[in-house]
């Protein structure tokens, strides 16, 4: 048997990560699990901000005076406060989630090959992130803004390179003037812009990217804020007294926790804190690089530019081109292989990768070299022929999900795949056209596939929803689904001896003819 | 994951929301940061200084200008290069500060620039200052002040040639 394409996340945190995930899928259900959807609900705090700072914007008075007073006077009526909130705890809200969606793609390995664009924007952004939210703070103008502006002033003093001391402008309130506060409304309206355009530049390597969470959740998610606002109003400290330091700081541990860091350590040591974490996050993917899978290759011989490869890859590494090889249809795929994470979903898709074929060699249009389609219904076969008793059950699995190969026994036979979405639905009825009882797919959680689509596609082809789909003829009773993440091996043991119990109620089916008629072959590629 | 009864799931997810709603609000302002030990001022160094050039204006001999152009026949040149600042802060008698600060600049030709902080005790302390901005490094400057620091105060011991010399802000 084939081994493992990539040996899966098998590190302790990731399992007991995977674990969380999987039990607030059963409260939320995996489509409104915010742990699946930390980046959409990254997302959803921004537009949150964004709405909320609209609001405070208009109110607002850039001026060294009325910053404060505009502030204070906002807070003191319902709405105000309640923008104010929503506006504070978003940005808080934005903090966490992007920590965690950064342990998450972390611990999962997702950060090498193709998807070092991704990564790195990412780590870039969180310097965005931080100079938005801190730079919120500044424009309240109170004594936690004073402290703040010292702080990261004395923080910048540190960088030798101009010989300035930028913390002399806050040491007393000259320097506060008029157009300080319009820059600073400036650089707090520019830099949360900028950070919407990294975000953009963030998800640009994939497709279908996860920017908008679930009804369920975005509603959750909001009405906690609101909640939140509510019970717990922000409010300002007194106006700044630059001849005193206030006895205790209400730190905002999210945003600010790095002026304490500073306070136990030392400017040069925050920077160096800094630099090691943001080099040492971005370098990453070349630090820790994974043995590179062969990419999809195309078959022009059998690619008639249908574009399901292209509909299909969650990271945009196929293309289809106008055919310039004189042979007739639309196009001809091309794989980006700077693009391609070697999932095998393009060759799922391809409606030439049918095992019914009869060609003499078995070629797709577009297919995996580590795994091609001829070797896959080799595997398949040859398993097929040593299962005994009753039921026969055909197991097609995902390296990256469960562990199918304990699975194995005398009547069930097991499949493992780069990734579910490598499956033509042709395969299953295949397998049992050529005598198993039944057939069960399985790979990642649901809204959790390594691979970002491949189970959701294959849920898709098997349901009839999406090409190419498995045939409407199968009997859906002899086809399983069950979604089972890597820690979950127990699970789909479980849902296969229930699968067993269903398929023994069931008559034994008996082989049928499994090739197509000669005429369809010559329809395809 | 099987997904729990609605009965069940709803609840779990309001305890869910409002844990991280708790979260969110609690280390939003909580626990408050100490800036300052109880019983502390905070006394702060601050200057940005200018000072003399390393060596004294000089004029050139007439040899030397002669092989200059016509243009650029200045008779007074002097040294770009700054002198470095020393100063030194006591604090009833006892060291504070002593800290010898470099022009900026490639040319060393900018000012000196100094910040520094430190908690002291509140009280009532006598402050004695004294810089040096010349090649010799002999203190030209020298000042005293005593002052009441509350706790919490903040004491910003500042230098302006121009006003004549130290300013004890408090």
């Amino acid at each position: 048997m084939r081994a493992m394409s990539t040996a899966p996340p098998s590190r302790i945190a990731w399992r007991a990560w995977e674990r969380a995930e999987g039990a607030l899928d059963a409260a939320f259900g995996p489509r409104a699990n915010p742990l699946r959807h930390l980046g959409a609900l990254g997302f959803l705090f921004f537009w949150t901000m964004l709405a909320s700072g609209l609001y405070l914007y208009v109110v607002f008075e850039g001026t060294a005076a009325g910053a404060y007073r505009s502030i204070d006077a906002l807070s003191a009526t319902a709405a105000g406060s309640l923008a104010r909130g929503l506006h504070r705890y978003a940005a808080d809200g934005f903090v966490v989630v992007t920590a965690l969606h950064l342990v998450r793609e972390l611990l999962a390995g997702r950060f090498t090959g193709p998807r070092w664009f991704a990564w790195v924007t990412g780590v870039v952004l969180i310097w965005f992130l931080y100079a938005s939210g801190i730079g919120g703070y500044w424009l309240v103008g109170d004594q936690l803004a004073q402290w703040s502006l010292i702080a990261t002033a004395e923080w910048f003093d540190a960088l030798p390179l101009f010989g300035l001391t930028a913390v002399r402008n806050f040491l007393s309130g000259g320097q506060m003037t008029d157009r300080f506060y319009a820059l600073l409304a400036f650089l707090h309206v520019a830099i949360p812009l900028t950070l919407l355009f990294g975000m953009w530049l963030h998800i640009q390597r994939v497709t279908r990217p996860d920017v908008a969470p679930a009804r369920a959740l975005t509603l959750g998610t909001l009405a906690t804020l609101v909640g939140l606002a509510l019970v717990k109003p922000v409010t300002s400290m007194p106006p700044p007294d630059y001849g005193a330091v206030p006895a205790a700081i209400p730190v905002d541990w999210y945003l600010l926790f790095v002026h304490p860091l500073m306070e136990a350590t030392s400017p040069a040591a925050l920077w160096a804190i800094a630099a090691v974490v943001t080099f040492g996050l971005a370098a990453l993917p070349w630090l820790v690089r994974a043995r590179r899978e062969p990419v999809a290759t195309v078959d022009p011989l059998n690619c008639n530019g249908c574009g399901r490869c292209f509909a299909d890859c969650p990271f945009g590494a196929v293309v289809v081109e106008p055919r310039t090889d004189g042979r007739r249809g639309p196009g001809l795929a091309r794989v980006l292989p700077d693009l391609c994470t070697s999932c095998g979903i393009c060759a799922g898709a391809c409606p030439s990768s049918t095992p019914f074929r009869t060609v003499a060699e078995l070629v797709t249009g577009i297919d995996m070299p580590q795994l091609p389609l001829a070797a896959m219904r080799g595997e398949t076969e040859r398993v097929l022929a040593g299962l005994e008793g009753r039921p026969r059950v055909l197991v097609f699995g995902c390296d990256r999900a469960a562990d199918v190969g304990s699975l194995a026994r005398a009547d069930t036979g097991v499949v493992s795949l780069l990734c579910t979405g490598q499956l033509p639905p042709s395969f299953i009825d295949y397998v049992l056209r050529s005598g198993a009882d039944g057939v069960l797919v399985t790979g990642c959680a649901e809204d959790g596939c390594y691979y970002r689509h491949g189970n959701t596609w294959m849920a898709q082809r098997i349901a009839g929803e999406r090409e190419p789909h498995l045939r409407v003829s199968v009997p859906r009773e002899r086809v399983r689904v069950v979604w089972a993440a890597a820690g979950e091996r127990a699970r789909l043991a479980a849902a296969l001896d229930g699968f067993r119990r269903a398929l023994a109620a069931l008559p034994p089916v008996e082989p049928r003819a499994r090739t197509r008629p000669k005429r369809k072959e010559a329809a395809i590629g | 994951m099987t997904q729990w009864p609605a009965a069940l799931r709803y609840p779990a997810q309001a305890v869910l929301y409002v844990a991280f709603g708790a979260a969110v609000g609690y280390f939003s302002s909580y626990p408050v940061f100490q800036v300052l030990p109880p019983d502390t001022a905070l006394v702060r160094l601050s200057f940005s200084h200018g000072a003399q050039p390393v060596a004294p204006c000089r004029e050139r001999t007439e040899e030397e200008l002669a092989k200059l152009a016509p243009n650029m026949r200045v008779k007074i040149v002097c040294p770009r290069e700054r002198s470095p600042v020393k100063v030194e802060i006591e604090m009833d008698g006892a060291p504070l500060y002593a800290i010898t600060a470099h022009p900026a600049g490639l040319k060393r030709d900018g000012a000196a620039t100094v910040y520094r902080r430190a908690p002291v005790p509140a009280g009532r302390h006598t402050f004695k200052a004294r810089l040096a901005d010349g090649p010799a490094g002999e203190f030209t400057y020298a000042a005293e002040r005593t002052v009441d620091l509350a706790p919490g105060k903040v004491l910003v011991i500042d230098f302006n040639a121009g006003k004549g010399g130290f300013l004890f802000v408090d």
